[in-house]
């Protein structure tokens, strides 16, 4: 087996009195495109947002190739979902995937030519150079996914972690984004996708996790893809067909 | 005094000119900062601020009996501050909404505040009167020491603002990812709500606790509608807060009994209105325009692809049709068969029209880009 990407144990996170997720044991291992599926409220957001360190689990730790986030931010990249941001927000499409640079820049320095260059091949690698002048509210929302897209894959890391970023998009849009993921994961990357549609998880994704508040199943999709891990999941009798 | 004396006197007479420079860096300090809160969405942050630091200087006045404005200020800072954390703590550790944390604290401490200040009037000695200008703003008691520190906070502030520009961008636009790219957001929050802070404080002499937030949201709110892009906004914002403190002073200052902070706020109040009606690509009227225009062309199109629907079914398309087939559900009206007449596509004779070969060409293409669309 590959080497460990990310690793969680014993998480637990709670907003208010009730836990959102409870004693997580997670290992993720190098170079898969994961999908995270669970219904709402599994707490699948909260689990990139821990891992992340947008949020103080209550307990747990968190380990990226070993060490803590904290010490490893390079090698991490976020796609937040896109409701998250105000898109009337005045800035251009080129600005927010420069955005992705500020990282690796630090405090105070400014984005310089270098970064610009890589932020024009981004918008490129996702189709949108021909908008990188435009004001962001002025993208529809497939569009403004790519953006998000091309902000992460600006971070060069070398793993990806993204909240729903076929919410809402259309399926020329999917099947772009998703060759995308496919072509990071070829390049050794390890892809992270929280992720809605079961129809599509065995078609797009090679490795799964089952979460609902505690972590049901995770591995292969070939090999724990089925109903019984959907059905402990979602709670009801559930069945899909997958392809063999 | 009328205006054009006012402007030849600006420079030469000192309170005149004190009191201008004043009111024109305040107002563009507030104008920068108010862009923050503004984007930020806390646009009535400022309004809790200010009347949050109105105890401040009544406690300030009650425990140094001193009426000097710095003292005072240094009162309505602190307890400004107090007031801005507590909304912060309660909008981050209980259930309630930022809204309901602003109009708690903003009360609150406005009621503590107004009590306080009619404890001090009561008072016997003398020494009490002019602390009720903090609550309305009194320009005219500017003097040269207040503006020499408007400036320096200004200037502080402009340097701050360059330095961490990228991180204030950042934050404004997308918090949490800001978080993960290992930035202290809690730092960058911080430095922008103590600059608010600052500049609310500092323009409590000039515009009083009530109208103050106004200063802060009204040029942010103008600049918006003219630009997509955050400097060009920001930059605007303190031209258009700095261009109110200097007209509303011109005004107030050449007409009797007007007192200049609502005449400021109002003629920032005036430049919104104007953004809001006249912005080329944000304003009401374009907008309207806009869309009527392009619906009377849609009419148009539609119109005219109907006659050549029925046109094509003859061997000669200029073949005259009656004007009653046509309907509204076509987007036909009276004006649309002018136009098309005027456009040379159509010729009309009697109750009759038929297309003309030029109208025939054109709707061809039309008819081929539409559906071609369509698939």
């Amino acid at each position: 087996m590959n080497k460990i990407a990310v690793q969680v144990d014993d998480l637990t996170v709670a907003y208010n009195y009730k836990p959102v997720l409870w004693d997580i044991d997670l290992e993720i291992p190098e170079g898969v495109l994961m999908a995270i599926v669970g219904p709402n409220g599994a707490g699948k957001s909260t689990l990139i947002k821990a891992i992340l360190g947008i949020l103080n689990p209550i307990a747990g730790s968190i380990r990226i190739y070993g060490k803590p986030y904290t010490k490893q931010r390079d090698l991490v990249a976020y796609v937040p979902q896109k409701g998250s941001v105000d898109w009337d927000f005045p800035t251009t499409a080129l600005d927010v995937v420069t955005m992705g640079t500020y990282g690796s820049l630090g405090w105070i320095k400014r984005p310089r030519q270098k970064e610009k260059k890589a932020a024009l091949e981004a918008l490129e690698k996702v189709g949108m150079l021909p908008f990188k002048n435009r004001q962001i509210s002025q993208l529809s929302g497939g569009q403004q996914q790519r953006i998000f897209l091309a902000r992460a894959l600006v971070q060069n890391a070398s793993i990806y972690f993204m909240d729903e970023p076929f919410q809402g998009v259309d399926a020329t849009t999917e099947i772009a984004i998703i060759n995308i993921l496919k072509e990071l994961r070829k390049a050794g990357k390890t892809v992270i996708v929280v992720h809605h549609d079961l129809q599509t998880v065995p078609e797009y994704f090679d490795w799964v996790t089952f979460l609902n508040v505690k972590k049901i199943a995770t591995g292969p999709v070939k090999d724990i893809f089925n109903d019984d891990n959907l059905t402990k999941t979602y709670g009801i009798n559930y069945k899909v067909s997958i392809q063999e | 005094m009328d205006l054009q004396e006012y402007f030849s006197l600006v420079f030469s007479d000192y309170t005149l000119r004190t009191i201008t420079l004043g009111t024109a860096i305040l107002g563009a300090v507030c104008g920068m900062l108010g862009s923050f809160a503004v984007l930020r969405k806390q646009s009535l942050l400022g309004d809790a601020i200010s009347h949050a630091a109105l105890p401040g200087i009544a406690i300030a006045f009650l425990l140094t009996g001193a009426k000097e404005s710095n003292v005072l200020l240094i009162g309505a800072l602190i307890s400004g501050l107090i007031g801005t954390f507590w909304i912060r703590g309660i909008i981050t550790k209980t259930h309630l909404k930022s809204d309901t944390a602003l109009g708690l604290i903003l009360s609150l401490f406005f009621g503590v505040g107004m009590l306080l200040l009619t404890f001090i009037q009561k008072q016997p000695n003398a020494n009490q009167a002019g602390l009720d200008k903090y609550l309305f703003g009194q320009a005219a008691t500017l003097v040269e020491s207040d503006v020499w520190l408007m400036a320096f906070v200004t200037g502080i502030c402009l340097i701050i603002l360059l330095l961490f520009w990228k991180e204030f961008k950042l934050l404004l636009f997308d918090a949490d990812f800001t978080k993960t790219l290992g930035f202290n957001t809690k730092f960058i929050d911080i430095l922008i709500t103590s600059f608010i802070v600052l500049a609310i404080v500092l323009g409590l002499q000039t515009v009083g606790v009530v109208l103050m937030s106004a200063m802060l949201l009204a040029p942010a709110a103008a600049a918006r509608q003219w630009t997509n892009s955050l400097g060009v906004m920001v930059l605007l914002a303190a031209f258009f807060g700095a261009f109110s403190g200097v007209l509303g002073t011109a005004i107030s200052a050449s007409q009797n009994n007007l007192s200049t902070g609502p005449v400021i706020v109002l003629v920032a109040g005036v430049f919104v209105l104007f953004s809001f009606i006249f912005s080329p690509s944000r304003g009401l009227l374009f907008r309207q325009l806009r869309f009527l225009k392009n619906r009377r062309d849609l009419e148009l199109h539609k119109t005219l692809a109907f006659m050549y629907q029925i046109a094509e079914t003859h061997e000669n398309i200029s073949h005259p049709h009656a004007i009653k087939i046509l309907n509204n559900f076509h987007g036909f009206t009276r004006s649309t068969l002018q136009k098309l007449v005027k456009k040379n596509l159509v010729s009309l004779e009697g109750n009759m029209w038929s297309l003309t070969e030029d109208g025939f060409k054109t709707a061809s293409n039309l008819y081929n880009q539409q559906t071609k669309e369509d698939e």
